[in-house]
């Protein structure tokens, strides 16, 4: 086995052995060791397999594993969120008093991590389909953990429309495969590469429909208004790093699926239709997110809508296709990955401290938690994408793929509504930064390392890749371009 | 491919089986209590794994049997027994504030199999199908789909809502046995022990409902908006 095969399996093996660990010892602090463990290997494995991958696509088991440069970053992307969740975890679990239940949590925790670390490398379209399907499952008992009626419903409501809208994605796969089934025989394996081959072959009428079913399905999981609804529930009551899990690898893993089924659709050359249905989801999750950012009360609804913001530029990205868009928006996901977990870490440790979720009841930030507030500024500067952090490269590469005749009008959406989010975001940060404190303040909640340390660990990657784009990750992200998108775009 | 040299009697014979399961999606639709549902529901199953054996019959596709016995397993006694245990432990035993009446209901229900016959024949007529059990497997298809989608909109009670979630399930799996019945096993094997997984998970969640909010309806969840 190639050494690439090796880090896979260890990449798979670690979480799970994880899952089994903690239902076997249950000790709280055992717990916790074996989850960090687990995503310390899997960051380990995850990094050097971008290096390892040139161009060509490996697949393993039976063709069941499919690793390309897409999806290594991917991993790449949920490898470094698990980690930094991870580590978070530690302090902000114990600060939930729950030591008896710690280990279901750490349990669950791990085997979330193991669905969205694989569920990329899925190369069967039903496969992928399950696993994505999994990733609902394991999370949703996650969201539900705080075992408050808020959180319940939240789960409730999770599960539900993510279960309804994933059956509609595997209603758009069966109908993929029966499009193939025109061209390649009655039984075939259903891999991205065999449809992809079929595709130029394939009927048009039915293969648009497919398309269409796939994005709403696999939209709802990645939560593009206006399929978000259970978005901003579950990413609110969950707990904080559950939260980034979410936010960070959950919704980027779901987007990786439209992403190849947009290959799909552009190498069976249907017209524009099929990306500009996906440049509109995008507009319309700008929108959504700038209506509910500018009026927000919860801070981590707040960081929930920017969520849904930002998968919306990420769709746009893909949807503008290109080079330099479909480079542009997987920098994208991995900025938002990282900085979106800072935020979410940062909101987590303000609401223990200040023991509310309420926004106009946090206030005076920056001066009890000098360092951390700094960071949590920063990061907040960043998210709204202003210079010099890696969005505003990121948003700005794919604001250029856009400049063509048919899309320009979403660029220009685009750039209105992060002016909108921008203001409307800092605005909110200027509440709970300056205003003045309450007289009598509650004793200030102490901020363990373990919660502060990963929001440094999250910016400084995050400043360095707006200062400086590498050469070789540039040409790495364009060949993954080439790859999704198979023809001119 | 099976459904272009279908015998007349096999058509006839799938075509019974595939109109039934959607009859019985009417059933629900026009049902106020919960055991009918769920009786409806393990019927429609049956006539599914019924459907499938008789695909693997006619097509030669002796996997088929499998998935069959299978699907009377899962879908028609599993599950239903299951929800039963559910239903037993909630204090519900019919939809109380009903959004939409179930006759106004059914009648919203026609309309969404005549769109969906619609779509069906227009897809069915670009790949010269319009003439074989393909319109109709894709509308039943489609308008289980739809059925589906309106029991999770009008209905509240965590119940009605999983069995909404397991309607939409049989309506995809009733639609590729017909239209694309060489599909892996695997993926079918898979998704059946899927469904397994998350009606225990809506089990556990629904016990959760009970003990932290208090209620099973879904009109009562409202603490989250904005």
């Amino acid at each position: 086995m190639s050494a690439v095969g090796g880090l896979l399996l260890a990449l798979a093996l670690a979480p799970l052995a994880a899952v089994l660990l903690c239902i076997a010892a249950r000790r709280p602090r055992f717990v916790e060791a074996f989850n960090l463990a687990a995503s310390v290997v899997a960051f380990g494995c995850s990094l050097p397999l971008p290096f390892l991958i040139d161009g060509r696509a490996l697949t393993f088991w039976h063709d069941y594993v499919v690793v390309d440069r897409a999806s290594a970053w991917i991993m790449l992307c949920s490898a470094i969120v698990y980690l930094l969740a991870s580590i978070y975890a530690v302090g902000y679990m114990r600060l939930l008093q729950e030591e008896d239940r710690l280990w279901q949590f750490y349990a669950l925790f791990a085997g979330f991590g193991l669905t969205t670390l694989v569920a990329p490398l899925m190369n069967s379209i039903g496969i992928y389909w399950i696993a994505i399907e999994l990733t609902t499952l394991v999370s949703t008992f996650l969201v539900a953990f705080e075992r408050v009626a808020e959180s319940m419903e939240a789960a409730w409501k999770y599960i539900m429309l993510v279960s309804a809208g994933i059956s509609l994605a595997l209603l758009g796969t069966v109908l993929f495969y029966w499009a193939g089934s025109f061209v390649l025989g009655p039984s075939y394996q259903m891999t991205w590469d065999v449809l992809a081959a079929a595709a130029p072959r394939m009927n048009p009428a039915l293969t648009i429909l497919a398309f269409l079913l796939v994005l709403v399905g696999y939209g709802t999981k990645v939560g593009l208004a206006p399929m978000h609804s259970w978005l901003p529930d579950a990413h609110s009551e969950s707990p904080a790093p559950v939260s980034a899990m979410l936010s960070g690898a959950l919704l980027n893993t779901a987007m990786i699926g439209i992403v190849r089924f947009l290959g799909i659709t552009r190498a069976a050359r249907l017209g524009e239709t099929p990306q500009l249905v996906l440049v509109a989801l995008g507009v319309l999750s700008l929108l959504v997110g700038a209506l509910f950012i500018v009026r927000q009360r919860g801070i981590k609804r707040l960081m929930a809508y920017s969520s849904v913001e930002h998968m919306g530029v990420v769709a746009l990205g893909f949807g503008f296709g290109g080079a330099l868009g479909v480079a542009g928006a997987l920098y994208h996901m991995l900025n938002h990955s990282l900085n979106k977990s800072l935020m979410f870490f940062g909101a987590g440790n303000m609401m223990r401290a200040y023991g509310t979720k309420e926004i106009s009841e946090i206030s005076g930030v920056g001066r009890r938690f000098p360092v951390q507030a700094g960071m949590w500024l920063a990061g907040a500067v960043a998210i709204t994408g202003a210079p010099p952090f890696g969005l505003f490269l990121s948003e700005f590469t794919i604001m250029r793929a856009g400049l063509t005749p048919s899309c320009a009008w979403a660029v220009y959406a685009m750039a209105l509504l992060l002016i909108v989010i921008f203001i409307g975001f800092l605005n909110q940060f200027r509440i709970m930064y300056a205003a003045a404190a309450p007289a009598e303040m509650p004793p200030a909640g102490k901020v363990s390392a373990w919660c502060a340390v990963p929001m440094g660990l999250a910016l400084l990657p995050l400043l360095v890749l707006g200062l400086w784009w590498p050469a070789g990750l540039w040409t790495y992200l364009t060949s993954i371009a080439a790859t999704l998108a198979p023809g001119p775009s | 491919m099976l459904i272009q040299h279908l015998d007349p009697l096999a058509s006839s014979l799938l075509s019974l089986l595939a109109i039934a399961s959607l009859l019985l999606s009417f059933v629900m639709l026009g049902s106020r209590w919960l055991k009918n549902y769920l009786y409806a529901f393990a019927a429609e199953s049956w006539a599914i794994a019924a459907l499938s054996a008789a695909v693997g019959f006619y097509g030669g596709y002796p996997e088929l049997y499998f998935v069959a016995v299978l699907t009377l397993l899962v879908r028609g006694v599993i599950l239903p027994h299951l929800i039963w245990r559910i239903i037993r432990r909630l204090d519900v035993d019919r939809e109380i504030h009903e959004i939409l009446q179930p006759s106004s209901g059914i009648v919203i229900g026609g309309l969404f199999v005549m769109f969906a016959l619609a779509v069906s024949y227009r897809i069915a007529a670009t790949l010269h199908l319009e003439l074989t059990i393909a319109v109709l497997a894709l509308t039943v298809m489609l308008s289980m789909k739809l059925i589906g989608f309106l029991m999770l909109a009008v209905r509240h009670e965590a119940i009605s809502q999983i069995l909404g979630l397991l309607v939409l399930e049989n309506g995809i799996f009733l639609g590729t046995q017909v239209l694309v019945p060489g599909m892996p096993l695997l993926i079918e094997l898979v998704i059946l022990f899927d469904l397994l997984v998350i009606v225990a998970c809506f089990g556990v969640l629904v016990g959760y409902l009970l003990t932290h909010v208090g209620t099973t309806s879904s009109l009562e969840l409202r603490r989250l908006v904005g």
